[in-house]
């Protein structure tokens, strides 16, 4: 397929659709409303489900319904809906559903306001819900990632019967780059599952509760074993620069971009940096880090936060390296230069060359 | 002799009810087995069933069920119909979820006209809880969080939902009966085949809304239970047909 100049949103729901998503259920907000309008031009051209909710709780909760019965199923939105989605998550979760659920981030807590962030890492990586549980989460950092970590996020969805989470933010939703789409699906997995009917065999049910808290905690290690096999077969990183780096910057997403344009100007001062950006952010790369302070001493954690995936570094690193953290909250985005003077003065503190 | 109450096919056989002594679920369910086997509809069935006492009914109902999050069925029920409008969708919900937290998903699949039955079971009370106010809970009628009795000032009004959607273009048919003796229990049969038949003909939504005894959160006996829906409940919720569009023309 050739290449077509594409944003962010519509790229999420051209993916989508090209995976083979055949319900999207959604509710509006900014920085994310031209995923949704996106679904509404094409899915029910094509003979798919588009509906606009009420709520983000009724769309997630459509969601579940749709997943039931073995269809792919998509919603959208932003910071303060994906809160409000966040108990029909936990049901993906228990009822063990696959779901894909992309939230393009904002400025917070509360309303905050509609510029980019990414203040809901701990949310996303953490469960976010009630119980015991984690989503797969994918942070792309270009329209082209966008398009194939979601057309992707589908496969790993059903695989694994999980909600994952596509992780962006409001720059990555609004921004245009040009995009080469995978192929349109051929075939879907059979989902032996999924609810259809009891036709002539035995009636089924889906169902969370589980009053026996013996068979609720076998419920619980099961889930944990399916995220065992997630962490080992799911974790992906991008390494740039990393071969003679003295100091690396670990950033996802925007923040990513934009260290790598400060990696670039403080390399041509011959400091040698180098960037590792976690493309899940669940399960983090925490082993490809672990290897690194093997032989570097140095690390600094650039986010559009107050330190969030700061903590999953510094459980990775275990104490065996420095963090240096700069975050910009609230919807500011910072610049390659602010990035560049972080890494100049820290790897000056060790002096090995005068700038 | 022709066994004529022979047990329903879509009702699970061998299971001991955990409704408690008088509790109008029971009835209700075996109702819905019945519709289901008579419009031959239980084998592409999908029942959402609600949080609250009939979170278990699939310990009892022998079709596919999915269960939903407090107040969420209809919309999990609209996920469902809108990816397989082949399968005959129904949810089972309660007062309080249906009518509280549940309101926002009740209103808004009722005004989209979604292609789905809801059986709305209302008891007044919160049950599975212990007996707490529901919107339902008539006025002076005591329950543990209204200990004096349902105070407007404080409390509000009874909630009649029914009637609220049965005006929405989009509510096909909505009737109001109850299961307070042989005749009612007639009637509910009746109206929820009114229901399933309307999704059957692809017309839309409907909704059947069903007084119920709860002797154990009332503190009535059974049989008190029953006369008190006949002799109270029904003052407050008249029984009948609340909007039949079934014969409009598009």
């Amino acid at each position: 397929m050739n290449k077509v100049f594409i944003s962010g949103n519509h790229a999420f729901a051209e993916a989508a659709i090209r995976a083979g998503c055949h319900c999207y259920f959604g509710y509006p907000i900014t920085p994310q409303n031209e995923l949704g309008e996106y679904m509404a031009d094409h899915m029910r051209k094509l003979g798919r489900v588009f509906i606009q909710s009420e709520s983000e709780t009724a769309a997630i909760n459509m969601v579940i319904g749709g997943a039931a019965t073995g269809a792919r199923v998509m919603t959208s939105s932003s910071s303060p809906g994906i809160s409000l989605k966040q108990e029909g998550i936990s049901f993906l979760a228990g009822f063990e559903l696959p779901a894909v659920i992309v939230n393009v981030m904002r400025g917070g807590p509360g309303l905050g306001n509609i510029a980019p962030a990414q203040g809901d890492y701990f949310q996303a990586t953490r469960g976010g819900g009630h119980g015991d549980y984690r989503t797969p989460v994918f942070a792309p950092a270009s329209v082209q990632e966008i398009a194939d970590l979601t057309y992707n996020a589908f496969n790993v969805a059903d695989k694994y019967r999980t909600p994952v989470m596509m992780l962006s933010d409001g720059m990555m939703g609004q921004m245009k780059e040009p995009v080469v789409f995978p192929e349109p699906v051929g075939t879907l997995p059979e989902k032996e599952w999924a609810l259809r009917g009891r036709g002539d065999g035995p009636s089924r049910y889906l169902c969370s509760l589980i009053l026996d808290a013996m068979e609720m905690e076998r419920h619980n290690w099961k889930l944990v074993r399916k995220y065992g096999e997630i962490e080992k077969n799911e974790i992906r990183y991008e390494e740039y620069m990393l071969d003679d780096a003295e100091i690396v910057v670990i950033a996802y997403g925007t923040t990513a971009r934009i260290a790598k344009g400060a990696i670039k100007r403080v390399r041509k001062d011959g400091v040698k940096a180098g960037l590792l950006r976690p493309i899940t952010l669940w399960p983090f790369p925490r082993k490809a880090l672990a290897d690194l302070a093997t032989r570097i001493r140095q690390f600094v954690v650039f986010e559009m936060s107050t330190g969030q995936m700061l903590e999953d570094v510094q459980i990775a690193l275990a104490g065996k390296a420095d963090i240096v953290f700069h975050g910009r909250p609230g919807g500011v985005v910072p610049t390659p230069v602010e990035f560049a003077r972080i890494i100049y003065r820290e790897y000056q503190k060790t002096a090995k060359i005068q700038l | 002799m022709k066994l004529k109450n022979a047990w329903p096919k879509y009702y699970k056989k061998g299971v001991v009810t955990h409704y408690c002594p008088g509790c109008g679920h029971g009835i209700v369910h075996r109702i819905v087995a019945e519709v289901l086997e008579e419009l031959d509809l239980g084998k592409s069935a999908i029942c959402v069933n609600p949080a609250g006492c009939a979170v278990l009914a699939y310990l009892y109902f022998d079709f596919d069920v999915i269960e939903s999050a407090h107040g969420r069925g209809t919309a999990i029920a609209t996920g469902v119909k809108r990816s397989r409008p082949d399968l005959f969708v129904f949810t089972y919900q309660g007062d309080g979820d249906l009518s509280a937290i549940g309101t926002a998903e009740t209103i808004h699949s009722a005004n989209r006209g979604e292609n789905i039955c809801v059986i709305f079971i209302n008891n007044a009370v919160y049950g599975m809880t212990g007996g707490q106010l529901a919107p339902t809970t008539l006025l002076d009628m005591k329950t543990t969080t209204t200990p004096l009795g349902r105070d407007p000032k404080y409390d509000g009004y009874p909630l009649h939902i029914t009637d609220v959607v049965a005006q929405f273009p989009g509510v096909v048919y909505a009737e109001r009966v109850a299961v307070d003796g042989p005749a009612g229990i007639r009637k509910t049969k009746k109206a929820i085949t009114n229901a399933f038949k309307t999704q059957v003909d692809g017309l839309g939504y409907s909704i059947i809304e069903v007084l119920s005894p709860c002797p154990t959160n009332w503190k009535l006996s059974p049989v008190d239970s029953f006369k008190w829906v006949t002799e109270v409940m029904t003052k407050e919720f008249p029984l009948g047909v609340l909007t039949d569009k079934r014969t409009r023309k598009e």
